[in-house]
């Protein structure tokens, strides 16, 4: 009898994947709950085994179950939701999934199911070669951080490992608060048994026994389906003598920093410390501690499997490797998809993400979470790689790349972006605190068209301050999304509004 | 919605004793007595100070910070919704607003019969299917004015 793969991710849940699941197990057809793809447009995408392989199905509602059923469904019969075999889908086809590559596919509660799609395959090779040569691996892999600072992790690796003291700490930032990204989520829910190899492989090296996994109260599906990858890991034994605990923020962005994380954890106010001590050298508890985002450490595994070469061939420049690219807002073809760097913007988000979901003209795109600047469609030929979005006054940050349609009040945006940064600012630096909300009351007389050009004035000179004068990127970057949108957009700035 | 036990300080103080053991324990405290109550009771400050050795301003100080904690239970339902960018390029605030206008409360309140609470959140991970919530835990994505109405009101 034919298995039929539900996805149970958060994002299908919220279409309704559960009431598919369920329709379908009342048949007495046997039901496999797994992670996404990623082709988030076409959820609840559901996959049934047949002698040909798995054939896809979507976007599946409840209500469109008895017409699969009278199709023979079950044996990939014709139907207008039939997609065929998913990895021809174009969208998966042409993609390179490293990190990705199991997603969606395995039972993520299944280490039966880990195994045998390859699972454990890294870290075994990391025993083989030893901690040494494991750092080197990483290091050759070019891998760079993809929380969004984009620092080699290899070498964050080798600082801890050649840390003096006998207790050393993995944490993983799991706090993925970035709006328009979703891909660390998606791991944890889709893949966990990937993480914790990676966190084992990081432990293995530098020489820690302990991990924890900050995560975000926002995803309680990850954290439970995470959690409970933690136990069966924990009770087979396959991590050794490395420990992992699951935490849960509680709704700070900032805390998505990691010196804010690693003060969260420790159970105190989020806020930001000053760097010197690097984390490497005073971390968690004082101790030496990797701080590392789930997808870095979840690409670890491949990477010591397949050899850090492998991984340093695909990409551009210096951003070596893949990135799973998140593509969110309004867009047509919404979801994750992992390429090497050296896309065009254009590409990402006219090719690939089909442009708007509303069919409208793209007029702003955000990459890179809150932090980041929108760029314009005539800036599409930027190449999606570190230091070609930095010449340009943006990042690419966690991956996130959210589309806006020419509805959009570029102007409503900077003053969003001041009022995250007051919202979520941890109080530390003047120019944070008390400068957002200056900058939030100045962006709304602006559009409230009283004395414009000194009040933009007032607001370039406060990017300049912020830029200069806060701690941590927080502050820091605010500027980026308020001065790209009063750069590219000065006509949503001189416009009288009707309130 | 998850139901909720009345206040008690002895089983505040019972829920604290389980996790005293753990490194950096307040806020895995917090998590706890809110799933437990609903909110954080002010009476726990003093308990987990007393627990973990800590200053009442230091308990104090932390559940202050996180934007989580509340100091009154919620509604019998709860509503979260994203108000970040993607939700808001496919029309997210405009059904926050119908929803709000529709209850008759402003961010953070609780309608005045105690069924719903609408709280903020800022990205939910649900950015592929925005704009989207969470009702009482439960995700809703693809969401518009009238479903959050009926989400919220079923
Ligand atoms: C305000 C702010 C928020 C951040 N949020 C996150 C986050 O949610 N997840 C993350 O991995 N890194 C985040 N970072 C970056 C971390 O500080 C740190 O660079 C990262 O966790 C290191 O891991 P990586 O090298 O693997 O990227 C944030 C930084 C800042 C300044
Ligand atoms: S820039 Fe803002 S968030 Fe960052 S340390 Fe300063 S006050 Fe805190
Ligand atoms: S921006 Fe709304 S769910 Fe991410």
């Amino acid at each position: 009898m034919s298995r039929v793969c539900v996805p149970r991710d958060a994002a299908t849940l919220a279409v309704g994947a559960d009431a598919v699941a369920g329709a379908i197990a009342e048949r007495g057809v046997e039901v496999v709950r797994t992670g996404s793809r990623g082709l988030v447009w076409l959820e609840p995408m559901i996959e049934v085994e047949t002698v040909a392989g798995r054939i896809a199905y979507g976007p599946v509602m409840a209500k469109d179950l008895p017409g699969l059923f009278e199709a023979d469904f079950l044996n990939g019969g014709e139907h207008l939701l039939r997609l065929g075999r998913p990895e021809d889908h174009p969208w998966l086809a042409g993609q390179t999934r490293i990190t990705f590559a199991r997603c969606g596919i395995l039972d993520p509660a299944s280490l039966d199911d880990y195994r045998a799609h390859g699972g454990f395959k890294g870290l075994e090779r990391a025993r083989e070669i030893g901690p040494a040569a494991t750092i080197a691996a990483v290091t050759d892999s070019g891998l760079r951080g993809r929380g969004g600072a984009g620092f080699p992790a290899g070498i964050k690796w080798r600082t801890v490992a050649e840390a003096p003291g006998e207790t050393k700490y993995i944490v993983c930032n799991a706090d993925e608060g970035d709006s328009g990204t979703f891909a660390d989520r998606m791991i944890m829910e889709g893949d966990p048994f990937t993480l914790l190899e990676g966190m084992a492989i990081a432990a293995f090296a530098v020489g820690a026994s302990k991990g924890y996994v900050y995560s975000r109260s926002e995803y309680p599906h990850a954290n439970a389906t995470f959690g409970a990858a933690i136990e069966t890991a924990r009770s087979a034994g396959v991590l050794s003598d490395f420990d992992v605990e699951l935490r849960v923020g509680a709704g700070a962005y900032v805390c998505g920093e990691e010196t804010a994380l690693l003060e969260s954890l420790e159970g105190k106010r989020g806020q930001v410390r000053a760097k010197p001590p690097l984390p490497a050298h005073q971390g968690l508890f004082g101790k030496p501690t990797v701080v590392n985002n789930v997808l870095t450490l979840a690409t670890t595994p491949w990477v010591l499997a397949k050899g850090g070469e492998a991984y340093a061939a695909l990409g551009v420049g210096r951003s070596r490797g893949t990135q799973p690219i998140q593509l969110a807002g309004n867009v047509r073809y919404p979801g994750v998809y992992e390429a090497p760097f050296g896309l065009t913007l254009g590409e990402i988000v006219n090719d690939i993400g089909g442009g708007t979901a509303s069919g409208r003209p793209v007029k702003a795109v955000q990459c890179g979470g809150p932090l980041g600047a929108y760029f314009p469609p005539s800036l599409f030929d930027t190449v999606y790689d570190y230091e070609a979005f930095a010449a340009r006054d943006g990042l690419i940050g966690h991956g996130g790349v959210v589309v806006f349609d020419d509805t959009v009040d570029m102007a409503a945006q900077a003053r969003f972006a001041f009022q995250f940064c007051a919202l979520e600012s941890c109080g530390k630096c003047t120019p944070c605190r008390i400068g957002s909300v200056r900058g939030a009351e100045t962006m709304q007389r602006v559009m409230d068209g009283v004395d414009t050009e000194a009040n933009l004035a007032l607001i370039t000179d406060l990017c300049e301050t912020l830029k200069f004068g806060s701690l941590c990127a927080l502050g820091g970057f605010t500027p980026y999304p308020v001065m790209s949108a009063i750069n590219h957009w000065p006509e949503d700035f001189h416009v009288v509004r009707d309130i | 919605m998850t139901s909720l036990e009345p206040w008690r300080p002895e089983r505040g103080e019972e829920i604290i004793a389980g996790l005293t053991r753990l490194d950096g324990a307040v806020l895995p405290m917090f998590h706890a007595l809110q799933g437990a109550f609903g909110h954080v009771p002010k009476e726990t400050v003093a308990m987990i100070a007393h627990a973990l050795n800590l200053s009442r301003a230091e308990v104090f100080g932390a559940l202050s910070f996180y934007h989580d904690f509340r100091h009154e239970p919620p509604g019998a339902r709860l509503v979260k919704i994203c108000r970040a960018e993607s939700c808001q390029a496919m029309g997210g605030e405009a059904a926050s607003r119908f929803l709000l206008a529709d209850l008759g409360i402003d961010w953070g309140e609780t309608t005045p019969d105690g069924a719903v609470t609408v709280e903020p959140v800022y990205c939910l991970g649900l950015c592929a299917v925005s704009p989207a919530a969470l009702v009482d835990g439960q995700p809703l994505g693809r969401v518009d004015g009238m479903l959050l109405v009926e989400a919220a009101r079923a």
